[in-house]
């Protein structure tokens, strides 16, 4: 068994992504925790987690903020725009997209 | 400041309907009737929530053998615990994992113990084969991410590339290639189940090849460092009362499942104490935390902070003291108690 808070990176990549279509499908997007992932906030560590099989990643405030947004409703798109009014300046056009697509990658979001 | 565990290994019964003969339960088993009863786990889960654990491995034993098994399940659930199920698949019906999932049950792990029905019965000590691959089907149909955990020793490392075809087949997210750990129930089985060099060396070219072939595609291949073999000892439990707390069907609070053997332990029991209280508190949990009981050569080892010194009950079962360096580490005086190749030996399955 093997909880632990490593960075995402350390784990291992690419499980069960589909290819984006970045062309076109990826604009109709709409993001949502692969089945058997739970996101919840951590009140003992002060953190939001995201909990699957033998493991555990801390997230940070701001991806704990992105993937509450990912309820399977919104596009990427429409994220970054919730994202954009809450935090006006930040650069999340390009950041939240690019942050989605690496969670899609570690297999997590489909 | 103790910082909390993040997983616990409920131990729900030591029935089993298999007669695996390096089962990680202890010698000596528990009977039903010292069981916890379902109102105890409850408790345990809420506190387990409290004190910060975040996982929970609903094992035996046998899990499905408790016929509360779905509360439980619930109990975690609300206490926001991720649970998985470690079962042998014996019994799991879609009806019954239909129930536990209603019930919050999150992950599914299942045993397999070689890649054909008659050397995986043999090893099982009873048919149960043709029940796995049901509950597989199972498993695949409910959608549960679906781990497959297969016990690597002398008798099935031969056959590796078939075990690993079967996990690619059956739909495995995740294979764990658990390299049998010499305790207990193996230790006594030493002789029958120990790999030869070639084994292992062939093993290893074989999970290589295949994590080439699969390319990061499911499933996911873990291979559990044979450490006998390698001399490197085991980070056990991510370090001793650092990450994690099993709780025996009796209710016995442990910094590892194999630490009832540790004799002059005093492991605590969660009858009388809150879990919060053995984990911050229990001389049991201190005993070995940190890096302060350490002998040489760990105290003076770079890499006292990565394996933490080893297996405690490793070093216990081999060396009669678990304050001694893991002899399964080439640094330890004792490691010439582990090099040596056995000759086979009979099998001595599990009872009951």
């Amino acid at each position: 068994m093997n909880a632990d808070e490593r960075a995402p990176a350390q784990d291992q990549a690419g499980r069960g992504a589909e290819p984006v279509d970045h062309a076109g499908r990826a604009d109709a997007w709409r993001p949502r925790l692969r089945r058997g992932i739970m996101l919840r906030w951590d009140a003992v560590r002060e953190s939001d987690i995201l909990l699957m099989p033998e493991r555990v990643v801390m997230l940070n405030p701001q991806a704990g903020q992105i993937l509450r947004l990912c309820d399977g409703e919104r596009t990427a798109a429409e994220i970054a725009g919730v994202l954009a009014e809450r935090f006006p300046g930040a650069p999340v056009g390009t950041e939240v997209p690019a942050f989605l697509e690496r969670v899609r990658d570690q297999g997590w979001l489909g | 400041m103790i910082r909390p565990p993040w997983a616990l290994l409920a131990e729900l019964t030591h029935a089993c309907p298999l007669h695996c003969p390096y089962c990680s339960n202890p010698l000596r088993l528990v009977r039903k009737p010292a069981e916890l009863g379902t109102a105890d786990w409850t408790r345990v889960l809420d506190e387990a929530g409290e004190l910060g654990v975040v996982q929970a491995h609903l094992s035996g034993g046998e899990p499905l053998l408790r016929p509360d098994l779905a509360e439980i399940v619930a109990a975690a659930d609300g206490s926001g615990i991720y649970t998985q199920l470690v079962t042998s698949g014996v019994g799991l019906t879609a009806a019954r994992l239909d129930e536990l999932a209603t019930a919050g049950l999150r992950s599914v792990q299942l045993s397999v113990q070689d890649a054909t029905a008659a050397s995986s019965d043999r090893i099982a000590g009873r048919v149960a084969f043709d029940g796995k691959r049901r509950a597989a089907e199972t498993v695949r149909a409910s959608g549960l991410p679906f781990g497959l955990n297969v016990v690597l020793h002398r008798l099935n490392l031969d056959r590796l590339d078939e075990i690993i075809r079967l996990a690619v087949d059956w739909g495995a997210d995740r294979v764990e290639l658990a390299n049998t750990q010499f305790h207990g129930w193996a230790l006594r089985n030493l002789g029958a189940l120990m790999p030869t060099r070639d084994q292992l060396d062939a093993a290893r070219a074989t999970v290589l090849a295949w994590q080439e072939r699969l390319g990061g595609g499911a499933p996911e291949l873990i291979w559990v460092l044979p450490d006998w073999a390698d001399g490197v000892a085991k980070p056990c439990m991510g370090g001793w009362g650092s990450t994690s707390i099993t709780v025996a069907p009796d209710g016995t609070a442990l910094p590892c499942p194999s630490a009832s053997v540790i004799d002059g332990l005093d492991a605590p029991n969660v009858r009388d104490h809150p879990l919060r209280r053995i984990w911050e508190e229990s001389a049991a949990f201190a005993r070995y935390r940190g890096t302060d009981w350490m002998p040489e050569p760990c105290r003076s080892c770079p890499a006292k902070e990565a394996d933490f010194g080893g297996c405690r009950c490793q070093a216990f079962a081999l060396t009669g003291d678990a304050a001694r360096t893991d002899p399964a580490c080439r640094l330890s005086p004792d490691h010439h108690l582990v090099q040596a190749e056995r000759p086979a030996g009979p099998l001595v399955y599990r009872k009951p």
